[in-house]
C-alpha cells in the first residue's frame, strides 16, 4: 500500500492540459518552405527524397508521402528547406496535405456538422493496421496513455468492430491484409467513417515500390480525416479528430 | 586477433560454392558443433539458386558457407536434426524453391511471391479428439497491434498446441531494396520494423560503410550506441506496460507508460523523432550530442531511473502481479536451445546469447554493457529481465554520456566512394527484441544482388508457440505480450 501511495506521489500529474496547445520539443513534424527563389535546374531535394514527396516550380511537399526524415533540409543549396515543430498537419482533403511556401500551414479544418452531430459526444474507433510497421499503430496506442487521454473528449479504441464508429487504418494495405480489412469494415455498423494515419495508409509511399500492396480499399471509402507523419505523432491526431467534430479542448 | 566483431564481409569469389548436399553437410557439423544459423538465404542467379548459410561458431565469430544448385534441387533438411533450424529452412524453401527433404513442418513463412493473397490455404496442423476443439484468432486483434493469426487447440481449457500463421505485413520489403540506390535506403530500413528503427539502421549503416571502406570515428558508434539503448529503453517499456494493462495492474500500466513517453520524448529532442528516425545515416549520424542535449539526456534519464525503480518495486512485490507470471509460459532452457530462441526470449530461459556480448566488436569492448539470464523461462522471467536490463542501458547511457572526454558532438557525415564489388557484408545489432541480420552482397558493378533482412521474431515465434502449451488461452496475452514479438519483422 505505502509502495502504491509513493508511486502515486511521483506520477503526479501527467496529462497535457490541452494538446492543441502543446509544444513536442524537437518535432520535426512540418517542412517550411522558405519564400526564395532556388537554381531552377536543380533538382537535389527530389533526388534525396525517398518517397516522391517533393515537386518543384515553384517548390512542394505532399506531406501525404512525405515520412519527415529530413533528408531534404541539408541537400538543398539554397537552404529552402526546413522543419519545424507545428504538429496540426491533419485535413479532411487529400489535396490539403501539400505545402508550399505560399501556402506554409494547412489550412484550419472545417468542423463538419454531419460528423459532429453523430460523434462529437461519443466517437468509437477500430484500429487496423495492414501493413503498419508498428510505429505509427504504438502512436495510436500513446492516444489512451495518462498523458494524452484521449477517453477525455469522448473518443475510445474500441475492440470489436460491432462496436466502432470509426475505422483508424495504419500501414499502406499489404495484398495479404486486404481481405481482412475488408471484413472488419463490413462489420461495422453505419454510419461510419475511416481516418487514415501515416503516410503508408494515405498513400502507400514508403513501400510503394514493394509491389505487395493492395490499395483499393481506400478507392472505394475516402478518408473523413488524414493524418500524416511516419509515424503519425499523436497529437497531429487528436487535434485534428477534435478539430474535426469540434470538440473543445 | 581483436574482439569477434557484429560487421563481417567476404569477397564473393573467395566464398568456393560447395555442392548442396556437401553444403548441408558442412551446416550440420558446424551446428553439431554447437554452432548457431545466424541467416540462411538464397537467391537466383540464371537457373541456378545460390545459397548463403551464416553461422556463428562458439569463439570463433561469424563465417558463412556458400552453395550452388539448380532451381528446386533438393537437399537433406538441417531441421531434422536441429530443430533450429526449421524456420530458416521453410524461409529458404519459400523464397527459392530449394526443398528440404525430411522437413517435418514444411509451410510458408509469410505467404511472398505468388503465395500472396493466399492465406487461407495455410496447412494447420490439426489435432483430433473426443473433446477437442479449435479457437481462431487474428489476424485482426482486440487491441492496437500488428496482424497475425492464431490457432489455438484444446482440450478443455488446456491448450495443447498453438499454431502462428503470419505474412499480413508482407510489404515486400527485401525485392524493393534492391530498386534504390544502395545507399538511400535508410528511411525504408527504418520502417521495416518501426519499432526497432534504430537497430535496423544501424545494421544497414554499419553494412554500407564496411562495403565502402569506410572507417568511421569511434564516437559515431557510441552516439548510435546511445540511440540503440534508448530504444531499447522505450520499447521494453511497452512490454511492460502491455505486461501490466493485460492483467489489469493498471498503476503499472499508467507509471510505465508515462515513463516511455519521457524516454521517446527526449529522443525527438535529439533527432526530431520519437521513434529514432533520422537520426541515423551511412557515413555517421545526422544528429549528435552537444553539450545541451547531453545535460538535457542526463538530466531525463535521472528522472525516469528514480521512478522507475519505484514502479518496478511496487510491480515485483505485488502478489497478483506473481501469481499470474510466475510459472505462466514456460519455455525451458533445454527447449529454448532446441528451437534456436535468440535475444531476450532465450535469454530469460538460461541462455546467454547476446550480439553485444558475443560480437561485442571495438565499441563494447571498450564500453562494455552487461547481459544478464534468467533462468525459470516464464513470463515472469521475461518481464524481470526487461526492468534489468532497462536498468543496464541506463548504467551505460549515462556513463557514455557523462564522460566529457568522449566528444559526441562531430555532424559530418563521412564521403562515400563507390561500393567494393563482390563482396558479402553481413551485419548483426541487437535490438531490444534480440539479434537483427542484414546481409548485402554486391554485384560485379558494385550494384546490390541481395539484400538479406532477418529480424530474431523468425525465430522466437515458435518459442511463443511452444511457451502457451498446457496453459490455458487466457494466459495467451501475457505470454504473448511477454515474448512482444514483431510481426512486419517477420513478415517484411
Amino acid at each position: 500500500m505505502l509502495k502504491s501511495i509513493k508511486v502515486r506521489a511521483s506520477q503526479g500529474s501527467q496529462f497535457i492540459p490541452d494538446p492543441r496547445q502543446a509544444n513536442p520539443a524537437g518535432y520535426r513534424g512540418k517542412p517550411v518552405i522558405a519564400d526564395r527563389p532556388c537554381d531552377s535546374r536543380c533538382t537535389s531535394c527530389q533526388t534525396v527524397c525517398p518517397t516522391r514527396a517533393i515537386e518543384l516550380d515553384p517548390a512542394r511537399i505532399d506531406l501525404g508521402r512525405c515520412v519527415l526524415c529530413g533528408d531534404c533540409e541539408p541537400a538543398c543549396p539554397a537552404n529552402k528547406l526546413t522543419f519545424d515543430n507545428d504538429f496540426k498537419t491533419a485535413a479532411t482533403e487529400r489535396d490539403a496535405l501539400v505545402v508550399a511556401a505560399a501556402r506554409p500551414s494547412i489550412d484550419p479544418m472545417k468542423v463538419s456538422t454531419a460528423l459532429k452531430q453523430r460523434f462529437g459526444r461519443s466517437l468509437k474507433l477500430r484500429s487496423v493496421s495492414a501493413g503498419g510497421c508498428n510505429a505509427c499503430e504504438l502512436e495510436v496506442n500513446a492516444l489512451t496513455n495518462v498523458n494524452l487521454d484521449i477517453g477525455r473528449y469522448g473518443i475510445d479504441i474500441v475492440a470489436s468492430p460491432r462496436h466502432a464508429d470509426g475505422l483508424v487504418l495504419t500501414g499502406p494495405i499489404s495484398r495479404n491484409m486486404a481481405q481482412a480489412l475488408q471484413l472488419c469494415w463490413d462489420g461495422m455498423p453505419d454510419p461510419k467513417l475511416v481516418i487514415a494515419v501515416g503516410a503508408c495508409a494515405i498513400s502507400g509511399s514508403p513501400f510503394e515500390d514493394g509491389r505487395a500492396l493492395d490499395r483499393h480499399f481506400l478507392e472505394r471509402f475516402k478518408p473523413s480525416l488524414y493524418v500524416p507523419g511516419c509515424p503519425a505523432h499523436p497529437l497531429t491526431f487528436i487535434s485534428g479528430v477534435l478539430d474535426l467534430l469540434g470538440i473543445e479542448s | 586477433m581483436g574482439p569477434s566483431k557484429s560487421t563481417v564481409m567476404a569477397l564473393t569469389r573467395e566464398l568456393a560454392p560447395l555442392s548442396l548436399d556437401a553444403w548441408a553437410e558442412a551446416c550440420g557439423k558446424s551446428l553439431g558443433a554447437g554452432g548457431r544459423l545466424v541467416a540462411l538465404f538464397g537467391r537466383a542467379e540464371g537457373e541456378e539458386i545460390v545459397v548463403t548459410a551464416v553461422l556463428q561458431s562458439p569463439g570463433t565469430g561469424l563465417g558463412v558457407l556458400r552453395s550452388r544448385a539448380p532451381r528446386g534441387a533438393r537437399y537433406p533438411s538441417l531441421t531434422a536434426r536441429f530443430t533450429s533450424a526449421q524456420m530458416p529452412e521453410r524461409e529458404l524453401w519459400e523464397q527459392t524453391g530449394l526443398v528440404p527433404d525430411g522437413h517435418p513442418w514444411l509451410k510458408p513463412v509469410r505467404f511472398e511471391g505468388d503465395r500472396q493473397q493466399r492465406m487461407d490455404e495455410y496447412p494447420f496442423f490439426c489435432v483430433r479428439g473426443h473433446d477437442v476443439h479449435e479457437v481462431g484468432v487474428g489476424p485482426i486483434h482486440a487491441s492496437v497491434i500488428e496482424p497475425g493469426h492464431f490457432r489455438f487447440m484444446c482440450h478443455g481449457e488446456r491448450v495443447a498446441h498453438l499454431e502462428i500463421q503470419l505474412g499480413y505485413q508482407h510489404r515486400g520489403v527485401e525485392a524493393m531494396l534492391l530498386r534504390r540506390p544502395p545507399l538511400a535506403l535508410t528511411t525504408t530500413i527504418e520502417s521495416i520494423a518501426g519499432d526497432s528503427s534504430i537497430a535496423y539502421a544501424w545494421g544497414y549503416c554499419a553494412a554500407v560503410e564496411a562495403l565502402a571502406g569506410l572507417q568511421l570515428r569511434p564516437e559515431v558508434d557510441l552516439v548510435r550506441g546511445v540511440a540503440l539503448e534508448l530504444e531499447r529503453i522505450a520499447m521494453h517499456l511497452v512490454a511492460l506496460t502491455g505486461l501490466a494493462t493485460d492483467i489489469a495492474f493498471l498503476q503499472g500500466g499508467a507509471t510505465y507508460g508515462r515513463l516511455r513517453t519521457a524516454i521517446i520524448n527526449a529522443t525527438q529532442r535529439v533527432c526530431g523523432n520519437r521513434f529514432g528516425r533520422g537520426w541515423l545515416r551511412p557515413g555517421g549520424v545526422r544528429h549528435a550530442l552537444d553539450e545541451t542535449l547531453r545535460g538535457d539526456l542526463l538530466q531525463t534519464l535521472e528522472a525516469f531511473g528514480k521512478d522507475f525503480l519505484e514502479v518496478n518495486e511496487l510491480m515485483l512485490a505485488a502478489r497478483s502481479v506473481q501469481s499470474r507470471f510466475q510459472g505462466t509460459g514456460t519455455v525451458s532452457t533445454q527447449a529454448a536451445m532446441d528451437i534456436g530462441l535468440v535475444g531476450l526470449a532465450a535469454r530469460a530461459s538460461g541462455v546467454p546469447v547476446d550480439a553485444r556480448w558475443d560480437l561485442p566488436g571495438r565499441l563494447y569492448s571498450d564500453h562494455r554493457i552487461d547481459t544478464f539470464t534468467e533462468s525459470a523461462g516464464d513470463c515472469w522471467a521475461r518481464m524481470r529481465l526487461r526492468m534489468r536490463e532497462i536498468e543496464e542501458s541506463l548504467r551505460w547511457v549515462n556513463r557514455v554520456v557523462a564522460t566529457p572526454e568522449l566528444e559526441l558532438s562531430s555532424h559530418a557525415l563521412e564521403r562515400f566512394g563507390p561500393l567494393y564489388p563482390d563482396t558479402l557484408c553481413v551485419t548483426v545489432r541487437e535490438g531490444f527484441r534480440g539479434p537483427v541480420v542484414q546481409a548485402l552482397e554486391t554485384g560485379a558493378d558494385g550494384r546490390l544482388l541481395h539484400y538479406k533482412v532477418q529480424d530474431s521474431s523468425l525465430f522466437n515465434w515458435f518459442g511463443l508457440a511452444q511457451a502457451v502449451r498446457e496453459n490455458e488461452i487466457s494466459d495467451f496475452p501475457i505470454c504473448n505480450k511477454s515474448f512482444d514479438l514483431s510481426y512486419c519483422g517477420n513478415d517484411l
